[in-house]
């Protein structure tokens, strides 16, 4: 009996069950019913991507379940890292979710309050007459909701033991609906919801098409659509048409990667979704895409040309630095937690681009040392980014708020959701004692030893290394300012809103999720090594890089193989602490322990400081908006109100600054009005009359035959 | 790990950590004696931490674990790499543990700590000041990345043992343009992360112009005194790394009694006779606006660039 095949029987029976389960029970006991069920999906999915990097193997075929095509399943190493990253964050998830959804928390209807810089609030009447139960709660908690968690966790492990074209599209459309689902959930209370769904919609079905079409070439060029005939076959392909699949699929799975400029849902959607969902979304489900583009291209398409990594790390590049750009000026807790993926998938991006490239140059060491510092971003990725979108969505369930500016003073009164907050913030910012350091330190290693291999360095590689370190180094910088940002204003100091002040802590079930994502933060940031092995098994599945493991086995330390470099993060926390402790105890033995006295904080001649005068997350970012005033451009408003009496007497300053994403401002607008006068244009030619589209159908028939007769 | 070796990495400690207020001292009486001052002595830093642990610590209100363990995270975190890099030899057991990546991510974490604290104080000064500072560490983090790619490049690792031990061996490498520009670009950044002119003013209480005191300006008594420490502590680490990755002769090579007291006497000197021409230079320079501190790192990190290149094609 194979473990992986145990473990996946237990995804799929666990998915079924909880969601008949979650659609059948009470209100009272759904959220226990759908979130058990998606944390024992996830346990199903840890347990055979354990066994899957522990270097089994399992393939399954059922003929009969899809129309015109075989289901095929087949996990190996690859597979089963984002397995065990999938899994982990749907344990996380669905514990969190039993507290998220049940009732309790602040009530939605401050709706000032609760939707930061949204100008209209739809009325929500019919959500709260039923009973007592307040809005986010409600919504998220309704029988539809929670019936689609366990599913889209489902549907989430199993694209990755996908093996064939038509189960991968069958199962990635799956994960797109349910996801879908769950954006959704909170659609009566604003209107802004919908619009992320429309946005996630669209962006989400234009990525499928572009992977439907580049992997039906590739199936139709290989001569079969299993992954094993596509391996086989995709030698044969002429490279104008290997590079054309690789760029379809690539531009498919980057959408929903969250790539530039494809990113334009992330923050949209990222912060209207309940957050288990957005956390299930961001560190999970972005992260397949990241699956695909080294499925396709590392393992399908068997390495492939330079360039096609060129690409790849340049808008790699490109994310990353806009990523934390936009996530650095965000005043919205999730909006930047939403930039910050796109950041961290640019990051992943650029070690897959730079691996590609040196695998295309025939350096294996280097290859493999960058992908296995990808993947590992991903896993951290996934641990930090499930914990920080857990702890923003117990501030929101506590206090309404997602805005930073009226957030504070949360450290006194939810300490343990602050303390997690700052595990996972230490990760996401690349700082030592971090999750995230680990494998940005890996990264950049492999990036500053492209000089001394045994051969000079090719051009290409002499100009783009440097820029992606200095790109990497840069993204670092302002992933720190960013995550001081989201901490320090967020939670510490003192409330700057009413609400605010009234925030209290998460139930257990939410604690205990944030609680198992520090845990495994803490362990990636202090043992990492662990991770050699296996990663060195996932290698091996891919032709271009196989062969050594990048990370070799030591005590404490992380050594690479191959090239000079080392670091021990247990041994740098170590040290930490004892140097910290021993300061403060022999601080402690001068002064003869005299305690602290509390006093007001110095005002600087006045008597009382308000919490208006403190620093705010728009402030704080302000350097930072000013510096990159031509990248960012932000829009500001200046209203002067003078009184009736005299114009040289105002009566009211008010000053705002927005800063929208640019990207989506100039690219998307003339996209969408190009389609529409598309579609306007295509009304004229269906005008209902049933001898025209009999026509058409003639037409189109007569010109698919021409096509055959001629290609053929 | 060897007694020898431990004892390396204790001397270099007790150097670090006894001579970091000395060096302070020594700017300042520099600065004092070029500007027609008699000047408060050198060991004046001493009795400045003297009289702080004497006095009687504060705890602002609404401050939390936040505010009381930014201190102590600073100074360990430069702890840490005083242990680590090769100061006094480059022999040190410790050498594997972080190298010049892990070293300026942890130079990061000390200043994310006081930030923090900046915060956490919930006045305009700590935000502003803390504000300022991020934003400084986030721009100077690129330059000091490449010019550590530079150095790095020429002996294939970025362990800052085997770039010493590297240049040692092949001095003519220090005259390279790789080392030269990149020598330019990590000047410029120690000057911002340290927070000296034309950056940051260590001397002022002017409340517009300051960034590190204004973080720090709740802080009273023991605290105080270990913010102090710590800083002058860290600038003397920015300042021993400078010497010796660009000047590394008089580094011990082994962990032989005489060859570490030598080096210590070397190092000092070479520390304090930097820490005289920084003053000097400081005293012929007006602090900078802080909008145009950007162009000066970005300037920085045009020859950071240049450096990587250089290594690359001059190589």
């Amino acid at each position: 009996m194979n473990l992986i095949s145990v473990g996946l029987a237990v995804v799929a029976a666990a998915a079924l069950v909880g969601a008949t389960a979650g659609a059948l029970a009470q209100a009272r006991t759904r959220p226990l019913v759908a979130g058990a069920a998606t944390a024992v999906v996830g346990l199903g999915g840890v347990l055979a991507g354990v066994a899957a990097l522990g270097g089994q193997t399992w393939s399954l075929t059922i003929a009969n379940l899809l129309p015109l095509a075989e289901t095929t399943f087949a996990v190996d190493a690859l597979s089963g890292a984002f397995l065990v990253l999938i899994g982990a964050v749907a344990i996380t998830a669905g514990i969190y979710s039993v507290g998220y959804t049940s009732p309790g928390g602040a009530h939605a209807t401050d709706e000032d309050d609760a939707a930061p810089g949204h100008d209209e609030v739809v009325a929500h009447d019919g959500v709260d007459a039923h009973d007592d139960v307040p809005g986010p709660a409600k919504a998220a908690a309704s029988r539809t909701a929670q019936a689609v968690l366990p599913l889209f966790a489902a549907a989430m492990l199993l694209v990755p033991a996908a093996a064939s074209v038509s189960t991968l599209l069958v199962l990635w459309e799956l994960m797109a609906l349910t996801s879908l689902v769950l954006v959704l959930a909170e659609h009566r209370l604003r209107r802004s919801v919908r619009d992320a769904g429309l946005w996630y919609a669209g962006m989400t079905h234009a990525g499928l098409v572009a992977i439907m079409l580049g992997l039906v070439v590739l199936a139709a060029g290989a001569g079969g659509e299993s992954f094993a005939a596509m391996r086989a076959g995709s030698a044969g392909l002429s490279p104008a048409t290997a590079s054309c699949v690789f760029l379809l699929v690539f531009l498919g799975f980057g959408s929903k990667a969250g790539m530039v400029p494809l990113h334009v849902w992330l923050p949209r959607a990222h912060p209207e979704a309940p957050s288990h969902v957005s956390a299930l979304m961001s560190a999970a489900m972005v992260t397949l895409g990241v699956y695909g583009i080294i499925r396709v291209g590392f393992d399908l398409l068997g390495g492939g040309d330079g360039w096609w990594w060129l690409v790849v790390l340049a808008v790699g590049a490109v994310s990353a630095l806009y990523g934390v750009l936009q996530a650095s000026v965000a005043a919205d807790l999730k909006r930047l937690l939403a930039y910050s993926t796109t950041e961290n998938v640019g990051l992943m991006l650029i070690g897959i681009g730079a691996a590609g490239v040196f695998a295309a140059e025939g350096n294996r060491v280097l290859a493999g040392l960058l992908l296995a510092a990808a993947v590992l971003h991903a896993v951290n990725h996934a641990a930090f980014k499930a914990l920080l979108f857990f702890g923003a969505g117990s501030v929101l369930r506590s206090t309404g708020l997602r805005d930073l500016d009226r957030l504070g003073g949360l450290v006194s009164r939810m300490p343990v959701t602050t303390a997690l907050f700052a595990v996972g913030a230490l990760g996401a910012a690349g700082l030592p004692a971090g999750n995230g350091f680990v494998s940005e330190w890996l990264l950049l290693q492999g990036l500053i030893h492209s000089v001394t291999g045994a051969t000079a360095p090719s051009v290409v590689v002499a100009l783009s290394m440097p820029l992606a370190v200095a790109v990497v180094a840069l993204t670092a910088g302002l992933g720190v300012a960013t995550f001081v940002k989201a901490f320090g204003v967020g939670f510490l100091a003192r409330p700057r809103s009413v609400a605010a002040t009234g925030a209290t802590e998460s139930p257990l079930s939410m604690r205990v999720g944030m609680g198992l994502a520090a845990a495994a933060c803490t362990v990636l940031a202090l043992a990492p090594a662990v991770a050699g092995a296996p990663l060195g098994r996932l290698l091996d599945v891919l032709p271009s890089v196989r062969g050594g493991a990048p990370l070799a086995r030591s005590d404490v330390s992380l050594r690479l193989a191959g090239i000079a470099g080392s670091m021990s993060p247990l041994l740098i926390v170590v040290g930490l602490l004892v140097a910290a402790l021993g300061a403060a105890a022999l601080v402690r033995r001068v002064t003869r322990g005299a305690p602290r006295r509390a006093t007001p904080v110095w005002g600087g001649g006045s008597t009382r400081l308000s919490p208006r005068m403190e620093y705010t997350a728009t402030s704080f970012a302000e350097p930072l908006t000013r510096v990159f005033d031509d990248v960012l451009r932000p829009e500001k408003d200046i209203d002067v109100t003078p009184f009736a009496e005299s114009e040289f007497l105002i009566a009211s300053i008010s000053y705002r600054q927005r800063v929208p994403d640019r990207v989506e401002a100039r690219l998307y607008p003339p996209l969408l009005a190009a389609v529409g006068r598309w579609g306007q244009w295509s009304r004229g030619i269906a005008n209902g009359s049933v001898h025209r589209y009999l026509a058409y159908g003639f037409i189109g028939l007569l010109v698919v035959l021409v096509v055959v007769g001629i290609t053929s | 790990m060897t007694a020898a070796g431990v004892v390396g990495v204790l001397v270099q400690l007790a150097v670090v950590v006894g001579g970091a207020p000395l060096l302070v001292g020594l700017m300042r009486q520099v600065r004092a004696v070029l500007e027609g001052r008699a000047g408060a002595g050198i060991g004046q830093p001493w009795r400045d931490l003297r009289k702080l642990l004497k006095k009687e610590a504060i705890r602002p209100e609404g401050t939390s674990w936040v505010f009381t363990s930014g201190p102590l995270v600073l100074f360990a975190s430069t702890l840490v790499i005083a242990a680590v890099a090769p100061f006094v030899s480059t022999a040190s057991p410790l050498d594997g543990v972080a190298d010049l990546f892990a070293m300026v991510s942890l130079l990061l974490l000390g200043t994310v700590a006081l930030t923090l604290a900046g915060l956490d104080t919930g006045t305009a000064f700590g935000g502003m000041g803390s504000s300022r500072e991020v934003t400084i560490a986030a721009l100077a983090e690129p330059t000091i990345l490449l010019a550590g790619f530079a150095l790095s490049a020429r002996v294939g690792s970025s362990n800052l043992a085997d770039i010493v031990a590297g240049t040692l061996a092949a001095p003519a490498q220090v005259l390279s343009p790789a080392t030269l520009l990149a020598a330019v670009a990590f000047a410029v950044v120690v000057i911002a992360e340290a927070g000296r002119l034309p950056v940051d003013n260590p001397a002022t209480h002017l409340e517009l112009t300051m960034i590190h005191e204004a973080m720090i300006l709740e802080y009273a008594g023991r605290d105080l005194a270990v913010v102090e420490l710590a800083s002058a502590m860290r600038l003397t680490v920015l300042l021993g790394l400078s010497v010796n990755l660009f000047v590394p002769w008089g580094v011990a090579t082994s962990s032989a009694p005489l060859a570490l007291l030598g080096a210590t006497a070397v190092f000092a000197l070479k520390v304090g006779l930097l820490g005289a021409v920084l003053a000097t230079f400081e005293v012929f320079i007006a602090k900078w606006r802080l909008f145009r501190v950007p162009e000066l790192l970005a300037g920085s990190f045009l020859f950071g660039l240049l450096a990587v290149s250089a290594s690359f094609f001059l190589a």
